[in-house]
């Protein structure tokens, strides 16, 4: 081949992986468009601040199903990122030989195991020895599909911490604990903030382990070991009945929803961008 | 300057007594020391547990329905809750087509567009590309659903369907009356949200090619494309391959959209146009229904095949990726 | 067939920073030339200005002239000027999934030459100028990445070679090297620098002293003098040349 048809081929392969690129994020504009457009509209005042209606009944919102998300992602945090973080800890300072590598191949494929299989763990642990559905099982289905994400993401923003600071302060005469805890933590924490949101917006999505766990409700839940409504589970509720009305809402769910998601997702990447950016 | 920090248990410097100061702050770096390393060790160890548990629990919930069906439970495909027999075979045959359907959109798109971010983008476009990688991969699940009830089904049913029953009806693929939600569209949605996966741990892979090798084929002479051929492409296959491994765990797995698309009629056919079920799907649909010990036991059963196939498969890929890259756990995969 | 160099006027820059600073050199063809000088005085990124490595890294860039027997290297096509020009850099690069055959012949292959018979020959006349086809010649199937670290350095030379520059660059080549697959390179540089011309950085003067015709001393971005190696190290005529090549400063 000549040189110029080597060169005409290397463009054509660009153009061809270009057009893969923009077909890979076109959904986004098709899924997002969408519900702006059949969404919007539906988003009110009313909508987060007032309970579902009874079926068949125009009106209503999705306070509770919003609040119960807030709740369910609290009971996460609060069960999830203690062990996420200090696991990664361990991950990144540890000198044990064969824990590190075990811990961190389990976490991966934690990470892999369906959504759903979570949901069954947590029921036959929680909502079997409690005979009901409860917003704790809930969180607890979610803190375990957080944990391997803070814990990888708190060990990857630790280790891009630079070895000398650890060894200044170990020069200086501080413990390791120390080390770990006043010098190299803080200097993460940027990293570590965000990773933590980043697990909160992909857990707020979830659907699947929510089913029979938290359960869902049409009113305020009782008590935190009673079933609680969430965002996700709502969506879906509405999304499968057969009224126009629970559509609409449900639009405006998911419109709520992604919009939260996306916002993170955008922090996320704003806070992260000058500091831990490559080059290429 | 205090120099006892590398002292070790002793308590002394050279064989001199250290001040009882000295003592005290050793003694309390080491008990420091001791609190946090058990600590964190303790968080590790919990969490290998946690994954140990789930599946130690699954299997003791999924025991009856084990010993009742035994082997036969995978091959058959009577699911009668009423007469207490149950077979998994339409939902493991539910799953393997709709993921195959799906990896084989997913694959050349995601391939193809890691490729493009890592080697062949200019470098002003990559950084915002892959902002929006990420964002679509973030999209819950029970959003895709909603738009594949709403906009996908819709638009197969009215425009796609017919036109592939009258182009290729003559393959069994193809037959059956137009319902819009079933198989296809199960394999399409599962594509789109496993394509932004690939493409995302695809890249890192690719990146983590060292340059000195880019350098190598630049050297001879090679445009863009061949230097990626023969020097990124070759050196990052088999973390590649681990990327796609990777999107197969998920779309396994994937649930609620799934649910909401493929029809949850547990049959098998052959033709992409019939509603089919899922592992994950019937286990969504069914678990708060189910009546009886047995009924409930199946559906667990279901559950733990579903967990043993995705541990499989996504420990393989974990083990390709990490082979060429440390792949971050910040980008979803 | 070994072709001359001559540099007019070379400036390069990473972004900001003027790394090169009116350089005129010629390079004499045939025989090989030597560049020294301390750390960061831009005798790397003047040799890779020379196949037009240079501009690959994002933000660097390069004005002037090069002119390789008459043809300005910066007006034509870098694909092409990459195949006159070869190059072997600091740290063995072999492409670890390619055979110690495939690597010989990787640069040939993408010229879009396929007959066996042809690349064959070729491999083995490339390995045989870089005295690595005795040591390799029976296991050709080998990965490129088992090779030693010296062995894969004349893997690259050999790669190199197939393509039948006029120029070889060599970016350090033993730096990484120990003194006995050193001495086995600057050997095989002896022996090709009487059909190529041949450009090397090094940062070892007695290697300069050993395998060089002509050096030309670099330092802070300048081309501070150049001549022939043996009356360089005996009388340097700037100042700069004798601090720097009796060690006063490195």
């Amino acid at each position: 081949m000549t040189t110029r048809g080597r060169h005409v081929k290397s463009a054509a392969i660009g153009g061809l992986t270009a057009v893969a690129a923009l077909v890979v994020v076109t959904p986004l504009l098709l899924v997002f468009g969408f519900l702006l457009y059949q969404g919007a509209a539906a988003v009110n005042l009313d909508f987060f601040t007032h309970l579902p209606k009874p079926v068949g009944e125009v009106g209503g919102g999705m306070a509770n199903a919003i609040v119960g998300s807030l709740i369910l992602l609290a009971l996460a945090a609060a069960l999830g990122l203690p062990l996420g973080i200090l696991g990664g800890m361990y991950l990144a300072e540890s000198q044990d030989r064969r824990l590190p590598l075990i811990l961190r191949f389990l976490a991966d494929v934690l990470n892999g195991v369906p959504s759903i299989v979570i949901g069954i763990f947590a029921y036959t642990v929680l909502v079997l020895p409690m005979r009901r559905f409860s917003a704790l099982a809930g969180g607890f289905a979610l803190a375990v599909i957080m944990v391997p994400i803070v814990l990888r993401t708190t060990e990857e923003m630790l280790r891009l911490v630079p070895r000398t600071l650890r060894e200044a302060g170990l020069g200086l005469g501080l413990s390791r604990w120390k080390v770990a805890v006043r010098v190299v933590l803080p200097t993460a924490r940027a990293g570590i903030v965000t990773g933590v949101m980043v697990s909160i917006a992909r857990v707020a999505g979830e659907t699947a382990p929510l089913l029979f766990t938290a359960f869902g409700n049409r009113f305020w839940h009782g008590g935190l070991d009673q079933p609680i409504a969430a965002l996700p589970l709502q969506i879906f509720a509405y999304a499968i009945a057969p009224y126009d009305d629970w559509h609409r809402q449900a639009w405006a769910g998911a419109l709520v929803l992604i919009g939260l998601v996306f916002v993170v997702s955008l922090a996320a990447r704003v806070a992260t961008r000058g500091r831990y950016s490559a080059a290429r | 300057m205090d120099t006892s920090a590398t002292l070790g248990r002793t308590g002394t410097v050279e064989g001199l007594p250290l001040s009882p100061l000295a003592r005290r702050r050793s003694a309390a770096r080491h008990w420091g020391d001791r609190v946090y390393g058990g600590l964190t060790r303790g968080a590790a160890l919990t969490l290998v547990l946690v994954v140990v548990a789930i599946a130690l629990v699954m299997a003791r919930m999924a025991w009856p329905a084990l010993r009742a069906f035994g082997w036969r439970f995978a091959i058959t495909s009577t699911w009668d809750p009423v007469a207490d027999r149950f077979g998994a075979l339409p939902f493991i045959y539910g799953t393997l087509v709709s993921s195959a359907l799906a990896m084989l959109i997913a694959v050349p798109l995601g391939i193809g567009a890691s490729v493009y971010l890592a080697e062949l983008a200019p470098l002003w476009i990559r950084p915002p590309i892959g902002f929006l990688v990420e964002l679509v991969a973030a999209i819950p699940s029970v959003i895709y659903g909603l738009w594949g009830i709403f906009v996908l089904a819709p638009f197969l049913r009215t425009w796609v369907q017919p036109a592939l029953g009258q182009a290729l009806g003559f393959l069994p693929l193809f037959q059956g009356p137009p319902y819009g939600v079933g198989m296809l569209a199960a394999g399409l949605i599962l594509a789109i949200m496993v394509v932004p996966y690939i493409t995302a741990v695809g890249r890192e892979v690719l990146r983590a090619v060292p340059d000195a090798q880019r350098e190598a084929a630049l050297g001879l002479g090679a445009t863009r494309w061949e230097t990626t051929r023969i020097a990124v492409l070759t050196y990052g296959r088999s973390g590649l391959v681990g990327a796609v491994l990777l999107g197969l765990g998920r779309a396994l797995g994937e649930t609620m959209a799934v649910t909401m698309v493929i029809g949850n009629r547990p049959e098998i056919s052959a033709s992409l146009f019939a509603p089919g079920y899922t592992m994950a799907s019937v286990i969504a649909n069914e678990f708060t229904e189910a009546t009886g010990d047995l009924y409930l036991s199946a559906l667990v059963e279901v559950g733990l095949l579903l967990f043993l196939i995705t541990v499989a498969v996504n420990g393989l890929a974990r083990i390709l990726v990490w082979s060429v890259a440390r792949v971050p756990a910040g980008s979803q995969a | 067939m070994a072709d001359g160099i001559l540099v007019k006027q070379l400036n390069a820059w990473f972004g900001a920073a003027h790394v090169l600073k009116d350089i005129d050199l010629s390079v004499t063809p045939g025989g090989l030339t030597a560049i020294i000088g301390p750390s960061g005085c831009g005798k790397s990124t003047f040799v890779r200005c020379l196949n037009r490595m240079h501009e690959v890294i994002p933000g660097a860039r390069a004005t002037g002239t090069v002119l390789l027997e008459g043809d300005d290297l910066y007006a034509q096509d870098p694909v092409v000027i990459r195949r006159r020009v070869g190059m072997v850099f600091q740290k063995a690069n072999p492409f670890p999934t390619m055979s110690v055959f495939d690597n010989a012949v990787a640069g040939i292959r993408l010229a879009g030459v396929r007959n066996r018979a042809r690349l064959r020959e070729a491999a083995e006349r490339a390995l045989r100028q870089a005295a690595l086809w005795d040591e390799v010649k029976d296991q050709l199937g080998r990965s490129g990445a088992s090779l030693s670290g010296g062995q894969q350095q004349r893997l690259c030379i050999a790669r190199a070679l197939a393509v039948e520059p006029s120029v070889l660059l060599m970016d350090e080549p033993c730096s990484a090297l120990d003194p006995i697959a050193t001495a086995k390179i600057e050997e095989l540089m002896l022996d090709l620098r009487r059909h190529l011309t041949i450009v090397i950085v090094t940062h070892n003067m007695q290697q300069a002293a050993r395998v060089s015709e002509w050096t030309a001393f670099f330092l802070m971005g300048e081309l501070i003098e150049m001549g022939v190696t043996k009356e360089l190290f005996t009388t340097p005529r700037d100042s700069r040349t004798e601090a720097y090549i009796t060690g006063r400063f490195g």
